[in-house]
């Protein structure tokens, strides 16, 4: 029995980490593995994490609307690295006109501002891939 | 905080609390306020503690400013919002810096790239800074402006605007926000270590009280504290410790108290829980002058009064019902209102969906402008002192702020407290608690957790903006940097690298950068060779 490994990245030059710290405490708290990376990281620093960790998902905050370039960048790695796996999901303020974009990359996990927790979670159990043996 | 004395109200079941989580009764009456004296804890508007306001006459003698922060893309486009905001009876400027100039990096650095005028305006060089102040006289208006770590840059750049205009040093006002601790503990836009980072500080503190003497040289802010999930007493505590920091390093540096105390200002969040924030700004000035006063030993009644902007609480915003940030805006801007703010923004209903458009950001100035003509508050100074619950409420956030001075003081100061992480994890541990309390709808939020409508579009168009403005401030940077004279900028920044080396003031050695035209990147890697740059661990 696994339980579900995720990485929570704060990429970009914005330092509001709020976001990213609430969530990562709560899905430590739902019973996941949460590696926090901390502030400003590139994607590529992300994906390496993710690799190191062997994580499952990776959940990325963004406000600062720098998401359509570290967002492809970061779906390229993981592609790159043969880590198509690993589910991404966004956090933060994303504008509706981007929503679309980052689908057709992949990315259907999209959570905006007030998002219930809860939410997050099923949508990690929900989505992450079944062969890794998770936790009933 | 544990009162004293009971209420013969307090006998409810139902348990109340601040938004902070300061437990309340239903009922407050005289035995509650035994310990409050008027003549020494309150006395009156003008008079020490300043509890109840700085100036005798209240707003009679002068309204608040009306201050409404922005910035976006270009520095053109951000000077017509400017232009809009002062026709529409705004009554100072604030200006907004995206991302990569509050890093010190240019627009064509990688770590720059998709963060170009995205969070605010791009300003590279003080051509850029031209552009934003085009057509504004710098002695007709106060101009505040909310940059940090490179704050001392922009400082110049604002100053070498200033002699292009043939406007002298002295007819300037308005103020830089230069705060770095509640960088590191808050909003985390730091670049070089706190050491550093504070004589930067002092450095501007000495420069303006020789130059600039009508600056003010720092705002000490709680904005960001709380925006970052703080309650209100930790905002309060943390930023007037961050204050008395200062002070310190200004002292230690050889500057006498009463020289430079009085350009000291402070900007305070104006959240939703309308009597703790009215108590919040009454013990702020309070606790202000008696610190000046006693551990400082200031004499001039200017370092004892604290001055401070207010804007409303971004964070308490949301992106479902959007209208209903109209509402929540007002309650909490008149909350700031009626505890005496000198200053202030009020956010608009789209912030938790994007930058302010044109109308939001004038609905937004519309709410000032019908509290200050319409209501009726400002007409009477300190309108709820002698209050029962407001006195107790000031009393227990002043009793509060005066344990975590102590607890800081324990460490050593608020740059060790920082350095051992303690109010980063403080403010955490609330923000945590906070969304707890929503998840479980302990706390109500209307339209998040309760009174919830089904997703519909958003209901007005946002501001974008698009990748166009990168591209341009990208091909700006590139003609500044053709036309200008290379040797004179290699020497300007070798003399940037050598004064930060010493000890000499490093005002003089940024105003001939940035006269030469260097770039603020280029700057700030010219003091980021010498200092490093600073990182924080990585923790929940």
């Amino acid at each position: 029995m696994r339980r579900i490994r995720i990485v929570i990245a704060k990429p970009g030059l914005d330092g509001h980490d709020r976001g990213a710290k609430v969530i990562a405490r709560s899905l430590r708290d739902a019973g996941m593995e949460v590696i926090y990376t901390g502030l400003r990281q590139t994607p590529e620093q992300i994906v390496d994490a993710a690799l190191q960790e062997d994580a499952d998902a990776i959940g990325v905050s963004i406000l600062s609307g720098a998401h359509n370039h570290i967002c492809p960048r970061l779906m390229e790695l993981l592609k790159q690295r043969g880590l198509d796996d690993v589910i991404v999901l966004v956090g933060g303020i994303i504008p509706e006109v981007d929503v679309p974009k980052l689908n057709k990359i992949g990315i259907d996990g999209i959570f905006p501002p007030g998002t219930p927790m809860q939410s997050i979670v099923d949508y990690l159990t929900n989505h992450v891939r079944p062969e890794t043996d998770l936790q009933q | 905080m544990k009162k004293t004395v009971k209420s013969p109200a307090a006998s409810s079941k139902r348990e109340f609390t601040t938004v902070s989580g300061h437990s309340v009764n239903e009922l407050y009456s005289e035995v509650d306020i035994g310990d409050v004296d008027y003549a020494s804890d309150l006395s009156g508007p003008g008079k020490y503690p300043f509890t109840r306001g700085i100036h005798e006459a209240g707003y009679g003698g002068k309204l608040w400013t009306m201050r409404q922060f922005a910035g976006f893309g270009s520095p053109e486009e951000t000077n017509a919002r400017y232009k809009e905001l002062q026709a529409a009876g705004g009554t100072g400027l604030s200006v907004a810096f995206d991302l990569p100039t509050l890093m010190g990096r240019d627009p064509d650095h990688d770590l720059s790239l998709g963060e170009v005028g995205k969070c605010g305006v791009n300003v590279s060089s003080v051509v850029d800074m031209e552009r934003l102040f085009d057509g504004v006289a710098l002695d007709q208006v106060t101009t505040s402006m909310t940059i940090n770590s490179p704050a001392a840059i922009i400082f110049a750049m604002y100053l070498v605007v200033a002699e292009r205009q043939g406007v002298p040093w002295d007819a300037l006002s308005g103020t830089i926000q230069n705060d770095i601790l509640k960088e590191y503990i808050a909003q985390k836009e730091y670049i070089y270590p706190p050491k550093p980072s504070m004589r930067l500080v002092t450095d501007v503190f000495s420069f303006c009280a020789d130059r600039v003497p009508r600056w003010n040289t720092i705002s000490v802010s709680g904005y960001h504290i709380r925006e970052a999930g703080s309650t209100a007493l930790q905002e309060l505590a943390f930023t007037l410790r961050d204050g008395i920091e200062y002070i310190q390093y200004g002292v230690d540096a050889g500057i006498s108290v009463d020289r430079f105390a009085p350009r000291v200002s402070f900007f305070f969040n104006a959240h939703n829980d309308f009597f703790e924030e009215i108590a919040k700004y009454r013990a702020a000035r309070k606790l202000w002058a008696n610190v000046m006063r006693e551990r400082f030993g200031a004499r001039s009644d200017r370092s004892l009064k604290l001055r401070f902007h207010a804007q409303t609480a971004g964070v308490s915003l949301t992106a479902q019902q959007p209208y209903n940030n109209v509402v929540r805006t007002s309650i909490q801007a008149l909350a700031s209102v009626i505890g005496g703010t000198n200053s202030l923004h009020t956010n608009s209903l789209d912030e938790a969906l994007a930058l302010p458009s044109r109308d939001a950001a004038l609905l937004a100035l519309r709410t000032q402008q019908l509290i200050a003509h319409e209501s009726g508050v400002p007409e009477v100074t300190d309108p709820f002192g002698g209050s029962f619950f407001l006195e107790r409420l000031t009393r227990d956030l002043e009793i509060g702020a005066l344990e975590y001075f102590e607890k800081i003081d324990q460490f050593g100061g608020m740059v060790e407290a920082i350095e051992q992480g303690f109010p980063q994890s403080e403010i955490a541990n609330s923000a945590f608690r906070f969304q707890q309390e929503i998840e479980s709808g302990e706390r109500s939020l209307v339209g998040v957790n309760e009174h919830i409508e089904d997703k519909s579009e958003t209901p007005f168009e946002t501001l974008y903006i698009d990748e166009a403005v990168a591209e341009r401030q990208v091909a700006a940077l590139q003609e500044v940097k053709s036309k200008r004279d290379s040797m004179q900028v290699i020497a300007a920044l070798d003399a940037v690298r050598m004064a930060a080396e010493g000890t000499q003031n490093l005002m003089d050695p940024l105003l001939e950068a940035v006269r030469a035209h260097a770039t603020l990147g280029e700057i700030c890697d010219s003091l980021r060779d010498v200092w490093g740059e600073y990182e924080e661990a990585a923790f929940l």
